[in-house]
Order: structure tokens, then C-alpha cells, then sequence
């Protein structure tokens, strides 16, 4: 899959999408609620969320995968875990950062 | 992420939360804002204009121009409306742009702007405009805002703000929906200056709702903190002085205020060291960046603030004028002359990196490997707190040797006459560069230039005296509070030749 930076995904089998912050190091599968992330616009599948992969993305977290340097943004919440090659993504802790704004 | 699709993550929020307030008291929730955009983008398709310029005070009709541009594809442009004919002509002349202005229409007609839309109705005819369905995807590369710097070392200059830069810059430094209901942040700072437009963008992303105020007066600046219940506001130092002024010694009655951040200029001491005392209950922040990194790169927060306040440490006490650390995701590096990196305390150019900082890939100031030449000089301590000392175009070269203007202007300011300083360097036939000293005195001054000269040299070296020291009734500075040491240069040279 080409996980471009910027690169906009749905999930087959639910409402999520996501968008792609930072590209990571190799080829991969993204995938949510067990099935492969199609590209946004894209059919999705009849297929439903797989029971074991069934924790809900939610709106505007950041999902990264440490081994491959992947992390996406979620854009539109929705069921499905976030999987790249089939494991889980981990939520990017929400640290207070030192903004100015 | 591009701009569009942050606004659409906002409304998918919560559609019904107030985002923008205008300075009279008119609201727009994130769903109106949306479909503001939306129409606006339609009418901009219709002008046909190759870009979108905005030239009026700060209004709802701002994020409305900069919303719509983004959806019509075409790159908004925050113009000064403060800059002279000249200035301003040559910005709109050699640009194809429709212009959304109230205040300066006639003015930008003169000037030979073929495309005005009325910034003051703006609003109203996009909410009722049908809504432009452009659903292909925006190119993160897309140049998404237009800003010219200020200009004070030389002709203001274009930067290409990328969708990537901005949306790096607001996913690194804030988590989304992360404002409480109840946080109000108030913008003073001009519509076209960088904070104020990453201001509006970060606060929209974060859920937390931004009011404008048009013209800054430290009375209404007050009062609007009480009215709006505000939380958060950013001021240049220009205006925390002005603030502070109108405070005398009585402490700020603001309940709901919890954070004051400042930047854009040199804070003076006594100016943050009396606004933490009359604001004792609010965290302070202070943030150092440029138009071309997209803003903020480093923050000396709240903590920082207190700790230095009340520290015996000169060292700590030191970074009461310092520009704290890196954001996450930033580089800042200080090179020598040799493009080598200086060890800590050690002044010399300071250099940035990161996916935020724009100019990259611009000739002038993009270097190998992605580091951007702030042309700014600074050292870093070593605790890794960033201090920036001034242009390095204002570095005064007098007989070979370099002179920071800032070395000086810190002495003269210890004097008890002098209440504002602004140390230049002007060409000379043997030095290469003479000393000059603007001073503005207290009223009642009764020291002569000579008095002021030999204050200095009894502190510094010769080298560092200002060979000459002229005295001003005020400085020039811009309404964003940056001198403006290119005017003071040639008032001294036009008055000493």
C-alpha cells in the first residue's frame, strides 16, 4: 500500500478514515476492524468488523506503529481497530504539550 | 492533514460549538464557518482572481477568506493594511488577487485593484452563496497561505506557507479537542501575522473559541477579558506594556484569564517582570518563531517564568529572556562563522529545522539537509534554553569586529534617563561601520548625549561606545511592536551628514 504522508484511507468494514501524518520505513498493510484500509473514495467491502479487532478509532487521535515509524491521525471516528500487517497501533499519548496558541 | 479537512474535523466535533467571535460580539459556530467557507469559496470561483487577498482588521470575515480560499484552491494572502502606497502596491500590483476589504476599498482601487469584495458583508453573502462542491483532494504541497514578513531589515518578503507546514505545526503542538467548553481565546495580534493566523488555526483544532479584537486598546483589551470570559490571549510585547501601563500598580482584575503567551519582538525585563507580578494567578508563555517556520519553534512556558522570577541562579534568572526550549519535532542549532556548531553560550547564527519550517527549498534561506538560516543570531545555554539576540543583519561590523546592537542597547536601557534605545550601525569611510545611539529620554532628562556616552564606556569596552548618540522623541516601531532599526538608521544618517 502506498502510505504517503498526507495519503487518505477509509476502512472497508466501518466509517473510519484516517490520514497519513508520517510514512513508515517499508512496504505495509494498514488495515481497521480486520480488513485492508481502502483508499478514500474507494468501495468499501460487505465484510463486517472482525469481533477481534473491534476497539473504536476515535476522531483525532494520532495511531503509530514504533517498528515501522508509521502514524496516522484519525479524520473520522468510526468502529475497527487500526492494524498495520495485522498488529494493533498503538494511540499516541495525548502529553500536554508547550504550545503558545 | 490540510486545511479543509481540519475544519471539517472540527465541525464533525461538534458542529454546534462557537468558533469565531468578532470584535461586535457576532458568532459563528464551526458548522457556519463550514458552510461560510463553502459559499465563499463560490463567489471566490466567480471573481476568477489567481489568488485571495484579505486587507481589513481583524473580523469574522477573516477565517471566512481564509476558509473559502482553501476551498476555492487558491492560496490566501494576509495583506498589511497598515503598509504605506509603495509598500502595498507593489504587493497587489504584480498579483492577480481578488482583495476583501472594507476599510481600505477605495485606497486598493487607487492602487489598481480590479477585484474588491466587501469584506464587512462578506460573511452574510457566503452563508447565502450556493456552496462550491470541489471534492478533489488537496495537494499537501499546495501553497495554503501567502505571508509577507514585516520587513524590518529589508522590503517585506513572500513566504509559501504549505498545507504540510501548517498542519505539522498544529499536530505537534496541540491535541485535538482537547479545550474545554468553557476556554475563550482573545486575538489582538494583527490578521496578518503569522500568530494570528496559526492562532486561529490551532484553537479551531483544538476546540477552543477565538475572539477578535479589531484594534488594540489596553482599556478594551481589558475589558473584552472580562466580557468574554476569556482564557487564553496572545499580545506582542508592545501590547503587554501598554497593558501594563494602564495598570499602574493595581493587579489585573481578570478571573477567567489562565494564560498570557507573547512574542513577535524583545520582551523588555521590566515589563514581564511587572506583568507576572500584576498577573498573579496567570501561567505566562513566551514563543519564539518566524512567518517561514510556520510560527512558533520554541516556548518558555509558565513554569520557566515563575522558576526564573524567583531564582537566586543568574543563570536562571537569565531565561527571564530567553526563548525556552524547542517545540517537539524542532532542531535549533547556533553555527559560527564557519558553519560549524558553537558550544553552549556561544552566540552565532541560528539555524532551525523541522517539518513545520517552510523556505527549506528557498534559495536565500534554505541549507543542506533541510535547515532553514533564521538570519537571526542567538546562543543556546546550557540547559538547551534558546536565546535569540537580534537580526543578524543589524550586527554592527565596526573596524572587523562584530557588535550586537542588543550588548549595548541593555546598557543604555540601565540608565535612569533612558526609557527607550536603539543602537545602529552607520556606514563609514574608515570603520566600515560607526556606533549610533538612538536614545529616548524620561521626560525631564538632564543628561546630554556626551553623559550617555560615558555611561557606556564606563561599563563596556571603547569599541562598544557609541560613537555618536542622538536623541529622539520616539522610536519607530510596527504596530506589531517590532523596531524598525532600517528607519532609525537613516534618520541618523540623513541627520548627521
Amino acid at each position: 500500500m502506498e502510505l504517503t504522508a498526507g495519503s487518505r484511507w477509509k476502512s472497508a468494514v466501518s466509517e473510519t478514515e484516517i490520514v497519513v501524518v508520517r510514512p513508515g520505513r517499508g512496504d505495509h498493510r494498514l488495515g481497521c476492524g480486520g480488513a485492508d484500509m481502502v483508499p478514500l473514495g474507494a468501495d468499501g467491502s460487505d465484510g463486517g468488523v472482525d469481533p477481534a479487532l473491534a476497539d473504536p478509532t476515535l476522531l483525532g487521535k494520532r495511531y503509530e506503529d514504533e517498528a515501522s515509524g508509521l502514524e496516522v491521525l484519525c479524520s473520522k471516528g468510526g468502529d475497527g481497530t487500526l492494524t498495520l500487517d495485522g498488529r494493533p497501533l498503538v494511540v499516541k499519548s495525548a502529553k500536554p504539550l508547550p504550545s503558545s496558541d | 492533514m490540510d486545511l479543509n479537512l481540519l475544519l471539517t474535523m472540527a465541525v464533525s466535533l461538534d458542529e454546534d460549538r462557537v468558533a469565531v467571535t468578532g470584535p461586535d460580539g457576532r458568532s459563528l459556530t464551526t458548522g457556519q464557518l463550514q458552510a461560510a467557507a463553502a459559499g465563499a469559496a463560490t463567489l471566490l470561483g466567480q471573481a476568477s482572481g489567481t489568488r485571495v487577498a484579505f486587507c481589513d482588521a481583524n473580523g469574522l470575515a477573516f477565517p471566512v477568506t481564509l476558509f473559502g480560499s482553501v476551498s476555492a484552491r487558491l492560496p490566501f494572502v494576509p495583506l498589511n493594511y497598515r503598509l504605506a502606497d509603495t509598500q502595498l502596491g507593489q504587493i497587489v500590483s504584480d498579483d492577480d488577487a481578488s482583495v476583501a476589504s472594507t476599510e481600505q476599498a477605495e485606497r486598493l482601487g487607487r492602487l489598481g485593484v480590479r477585484r474588491i469584495l466587501d469584506a464587512e458583508g462578506f460573511v452574510d453573502a457566503a452563508l447565502g452563496a450556493a456552496p462550491a462542491a470541489d471534492e478533489t483532494a488537496i495537494d499537501l504541497d499546495d501553497v495554503a497561505i501567502l505571508l509577507y514578513t514585516s520587513g524590518t531589515t529589508a522590503a517585506p518578503k513572500a513566504v509559501e506557507l504549505r498545507h504540510r507546514h501548517l498542519a505539522a505545526y498544529v499536530i505537534g503542538t496541540v491535541e485535538f479537542g482537547s479545550a474545554g467548553s468553557d476556554e475563550a481565546a482573545l486575538l489582538s495580534v494583527p490578521p496578518y501575522h503569522i500568530a494570528g493566523v496559526m492562532n486561529l488555526l490551532s484553537n479551531l483544532y483544538m476546540g477552543r473559541r477565538v475572539v477578535y479584537l479589531d484594534n488594540f486598546d489596553p482599556e478594551l483589551w481589558l475589558r473584552v477579558v472580562r466580557e468574554q470570559s476569556i482564557t487564553h490571549a496572545m499580545v506582542v510585547p508592545t501590547m503587554l506594556a501598554r497593558i501594563v501601563a494602564v495598570l499602574g500598580d493595581t493587579p489585573a482584575a481578570v478571573p477567567s484569564l489562565r494564560t498570557i503567551s507573547y512574542g513577535g519582538a524583545r520582551m523588555p525585563t521590566a515589563v514581564i517582570e511587572t506583568a507576572l507580578r500584576l498577573f498573579p494567578d496567570v501561567a505566562f508563555a513566551n514563543a519564539y518563531g518566524l512567518t517561514e517556520t510556520s510560527s512558533t519553534v520554541a516556548v518558555l512556558g509558565p513554569d520557566d517564568h515563575r522558576l526564573a522570577l524567583d531564582s537566586k541562579d543568574p543563570a536562571v534568572r537569565a531565561r527571564l529572556g530567553s526563548a525556552g526550549l524547542p517545540l517537539p519535532g524542532i532542531e535549533i542549532e547556533i553555527r559560527d562563522e564557519e558553519g560549524l556548531p558553537c558550544s553552549p553560550g556561544v552566540g552565532g547564527d541560528i539555524y532551525v529545522r523541522g517539518e513545520q519550517v517552510a523556505g527549506e527549498d528557498d534559495g536565500a534561506g534554505g541549507t543542506a539537509g533541510g535547515w532553514f538560516a533564521t538570519r537571526d543570531r542567538g546562543h543556546v545555554d546550557e540547559a538547551g534554553y534558546v536565546f535569540v539576540e537580534g537580526r543578524a543583519d543589524d550586527t554592527i561590523i565596526r573596524g572587523g569586529e562584530n557588535i550586537a546592537p542588543d550588548e549595548i542597547e541593555d546598557v543604555l536601557l540601565a540608565h535612569d534617563e533612558v526609557a527607550d534605545c536603539a543602537v545602529v550601525g552607520i556606514d563609514d569611510a574608515e570603520w566600515g561601520q560607526r556606533i549610533a545611539a538612538a536614545v529616548v529620554l524620561v521626560p525631564g532628562a538632564a543628561s546630554a548625549p556626551e553623559d550617555i556616552r560615558s555611561f557606556v564606556r564606563e561599563q563596556l569596552r571603547g569599541s562598544k561606545t557609541p560613537d555618536l548618540v542622538v536623541v529622539f522623541d520616539e522610536l519607530p516601531y510596527t504596530d506589531t511592536g517590532k523596531l524598525l532599526r532600517r528607519v532609525v538608521r537613516d534618520e541618523i544618517t540623513r541627520s548627521s551628514v
